[in-house]
């Protein structure tokens, strides 16, 4: 059975449609990249999933997470499922950490909030233990320090020991290292594959060397649609759709057409 | 920005304007015709209530309401102008200097700014009031001075910004002078800053202008005052209410019309910090 | 850190050294013999002279001034020129006046703005946010005397519940003490909430705006739970700051309640001192309202380093 489904997504900002029509299911396990360029509602979706849509967005369709609707929870109920059953790894780790609390307390906060530690003092224990997991160095020193004196790499980890607290079914990442250094994005891709065996993976990215490394399956999304879904090693080999085809001779940094520019992905 | 969100800020710019509006436009109107002479003293008419002849009725001394309210907003706009006049006049070119000029000179300005910002605006006025004699312009210079920090710290931090930004270095390299700077491209900048600040501390002025006339300290008699004129009303408030409520109506609207200016200009001005303040 | 204590706590006292000195200059230029005032157009030229000598104002400004100060640190105000009292007893007593005045005042600001603003903020984009928007800006248009007057009318005229004025300590009597203290408190505290809302509202909503804030949410706190663990001490920085500032502009703008309500407070006696010339008395009160600006600005600062690790730097 799949953990994540959604089926006929849609996403409105008034008469504006952001998201449309979309459907996609991750299996236990699973490992799939959504791609596409910024605006094209890879993000919009993603916050649909988690039920954090800001305000003046509407969703309609159908997600369902381990069986259970989404789309129409009350928030209360919403919140019970976020941090515990699915969580979320953001773009920007510099800003997505509380500038005002030592780390290891917003790690075991997530714990003692869905009481999956019995106590103050274990899930403190237990978020040390999963700060070793993300492999920061000096796991004891690092809770007790504050975001300001981590470096951009060292947050994500935190925010990857957050996500990963609760064992959740469905993890998602959204451009989660789109803005560290090269060598370090290289090691957070490492953590997630390695945290991530049973869980369902739904990983944003516009990096398709990325989602070659991480995922099996990718889901390619163009104004709001999935115009293209497979096998990562199908789409990337033969892309049946247009924009595909743009998208990958753009990535490749060496093509250029036939005027000697970089080709870039056209717009219509 | 949503478009929503554009649609609703748009009133706090309309009707701080029209608030403001109205002030001046009774002001201007003063100098051409007003009901009654608002300093006449009738005891015929003393504190006559609301008739067709005196909209507002009547004071103590059988002056006309609506005349007095006139002529005060004369008093309201020049204490607002003579207080941002003094606070923008010394205060811009210290932030800019402090900002453009040598780095301990900058340093020195804003301890001395943040002396200065000891010394409320109304402890100033009364100290003012004791060395120089009690008079409207004389709380308006230090009401003035006492808002020269913020004028300064806004300015200070604009020409900063404007300072870091690509154009400006680019004009530093090309051998602009430090002065020619100024003027092209920091001054333009930071208006809409100082506009803004203009708007504020002219409503921190009139509510200034009001506590000391009601302590004896601003407007002397028999000019008239929206402040004093509420002094005046203490002592019959428990007859006569509307003594002090037409007077306190008028501050409010001033006060409110600028303060709804100067945050429906700042939305205006940088959309980016809509819905602050 | 212990640096950053050490360098604010120097410029703090340097602030002092130089507010003291400018009081004490600004008075010293002031047209007019302290002595000659005091004892009126037709006092003897001996006499004058005499009282100048006890006065000490025949000596010169660097002694008068290190006389002055010297005694200040000691809590010696010096004697009236006019009363011949000693001023820093009196002084201490309308201090405390004007203290509980403005604690009570700040309470209830406090008590009025965090929760309303954060709701406004909260609900800035419903009906019920605009309308706590829209009465705070009507509050800040409103002068806090004609707030106390108001509140008389209703409260002492009306409905004859509170006392319209006067003062009794709190040792004689607490419960008239506290009767007399709730409508003034109410008058400038209302006003000062109001201009206070609007701090906390704006605050808010840019901590709303932030990316932790979503992270809260994500990790399944429900929306008011977020803020109140995540937003609300961000956005405190700002809030004190306006705090600091409001508390130093109240111990001198408490003096118009102080008038409606006829307190003997700091500010009735600055008034008083000026109408009677009484220039020793005006230089004592004037340099304790700043000292106290000073202090309240430092403590501030301070607290900032305790709200936020990112500026324990230094």
């Amino acid at each position: 059975m799949s953990v994540l489904t959604v089926h006929g997504l849609n996403v409105s900002a008034g008469d504006a449609e952001l998201v449309r029509d979309v459907s996609f299911t991750i299996g236990k396990g699973e490992r799939v990249g959504l791609i596409g360029e910024s605006g094209s509602g890879k993000s919009v979706t993603a916050s649909a999933v988690m039920g954090l849509l800001s305000e003046e967005l509407t969703a309609s369709g159908s997600i369902t997470l381990n069986g259970k609707q989404i789309v129409g929870m009350p928030e209360r109920q919403l919140s019970r499922l976020r941090g515990r059953d699915m969580s979320m790894v953001f773009q920007e780790p510099m800003t997505a950490l509380n500038p005002a609390m030592q780390v290891g307390k917003q790690v075991a906060e997530v714990m003692s909030l869905h009481r999956t530690q019995p106590d103050r003092r274990s899930a403190r224990a237990a978020a040390v233990d999963l700060l070793g997991r993300v492999r920061l160095p000096d796991p004891q020193r690092a809770a007790k320090s504050y975001p300001h004196q981590l470096s951009g790499g060292q947050r994500q980890r935190v925010m990857l020991a957050i996500a990963l607290a609760n064992n959740p079914s469905l993890l998602i990442c959204d451009e989660p290292t789109t803005a560290l250094d090269v060598t370090v994005q290289a090691q957070i891709l490492d953590l997630i594959l390695a945290n991530t065996n049973d869980s369902a993976l739904l990983f944003i990215t516009h990096d398709l060397a990325v989602v070659a490394t991480v995922c099996e399956r990718v889901l390619v999304m163009y104004n709001g649609r999935i115009v293209e879904s497979g096998l990562v090693r199908d789409v990337f080999t033969a892309p049946e759709h247009r924009y595909t085809r743009q998208l990958l001779a753009s990535s490749d940094l060496e093509a250029t057409d036939e005027n000697g520019r970089l080709r870039t992905v056209s717009h219509d | 920005m949503t478009t929503a969100a554009m649609k609703r800020r748009t009133p706090t710019l309309t009707v701080g304007a029209i608030l403001v509006g109205l002030v001046v436009l009774l002001a201007v109107m003063s100098f051409l015709w007003t009901p009654h002479d608002p300093t006449r003293v009738d005891a015929a008419v003393r504190l006559l209530g609301p008739t067709g002849d005196y909209l507002f009725g009547t004071d103590k001394f059988g002056r006309d309401l609506v005349s007095q309210i006139m002529v005060g907003a004369r008093t309201t706009l020049y204490v607002g102008v003579v207080a941002v006049g003094v606070a923008a006049v010394i205060g811009t070119p210290l932030g800019i200097l402090a900002a453009m000029g040598p780095r301990w000179l900058g340093e020195f300005v804003m301890r001395v700014n943040d002396l200065v910002l000891a010394f409320p605006a109304l402890l100033l006025a009364i100290m003012f009031g004791a060395v120089f004699g009690a008079s409207t312009l004389t709380a308006m210079i230090a009401i003035g001075i006492a808002t020269v920090p913020s004028f300064a710290r806004i300015a200070r931090s604009g020409t900063l910004q404007v300072m870091s930004t690509e154009y400006v270095l680019a004009a530093r390299a090309a051998g602009r002078s430090r002065f020619a700077i100024a003027h092209r491209h920091v001054l333009p900048n930071v208006a809409g800053l100082l506009i803004v600040q203009s708007s504020v501390s002219f409503a921190i002025a009139v509510l200034a202008e009001a506590a000391l006339s009601f302590l004896g300290f601003g407007t002397r008699p028999p000019t008239p005052s929206w402040g004093r004129m509420l002094q005046e009303s203490q002592e019959l408030l428990a007859v006569q209410p509307r003594l002090a409520i037409v007077p306190g109506i008028a501050i409010a609207i001033a006060v409110l019309g600028f303060n709804l200016l100067g945050d429906g200009l700042r939305d205006r001005l940088d959309p980016r910090l809509a819905g602050r303040r | 850190m212990i640096l950053g204590i050490a360098r604010r706590t120097a410029i703090f006292l340097v602030s002092v050294l130089a507010a003291s000195i400018a009081v004490f200059l600004f008075m010293a230029v002031l047209p007019g013999d302290p002595a000659q005032v005091a004892l009126g157009i037709n006092a003897t030229p001996e006499l004058i002279a005499r009282t100048r000598a006890e006065f000490g104002t025949d000596r010169p400004l660097t002694t008068q001034y290190f006389d002055w100060i010297g005694g200040v640190l000691t809590g010696d105000f010096g004697r009236s020129y006019v009363t011949r009292d000693l001023i820093g007893p009196q002084l201490a007593d309308r201090l405390g006046v004007t203290l509980w005045l403005v604690g009570a005042a700040m309470v209830i600001a406090v008590v009025i703005a965090v929760p309303l603003g954060s709701f406004a903020a909260v609900r800035h984009r419903k009906v019920s946010g605009t309308v706590i928007s829209g009465a705070s800006q009507l509050g800040v248009a409103v002068p806090a005397f004609l707030a106390g007057i108001l509140l008389v009318q209703v409260f002492a005229v009306q409905w004859r519940l509170l006392p319209s004025g006067g003062w009794t300590p709190p040792n004689q009597d607490f419960g008239e003490f506290l009767r007399g203290l709730v409508l003034p408190a109410l008058a400038l505290g209302l006003v000062q909430g109001a201009v206070l809302t609007r701090y906390v509202r704006s605050a808010v909503l840019d901590t709303l705006r932030e990316d932790y804030l979503r992270t809260a949410r994500a990790k399944g706190l429900m929306p008011g739970q977020a803020l109140v663990r995540h937003g609300l001490r961000n956005a405190a920085v700002p809030v004190v700051t306006v705090l600091g500032l409001q508390l130093t502009t109240l111990l001198i703008g408490a003096v118009v309640v102080e008038r409606v309500f006829v307190l003997p407070g700091l500010g009735s006696m600055l008034l008083d001192a000026v109408a009677a010339r009484d220039l020793l008395t005006v230089q004592g009160i004037v340099l304790v309202l700043v000292i106290a600006a000073l202090l309240v600005n430092f403590l501030v600062d301070l607290l900032y380093t305790v709200i936020d690790p990112r500026l324990r730097r230094s």
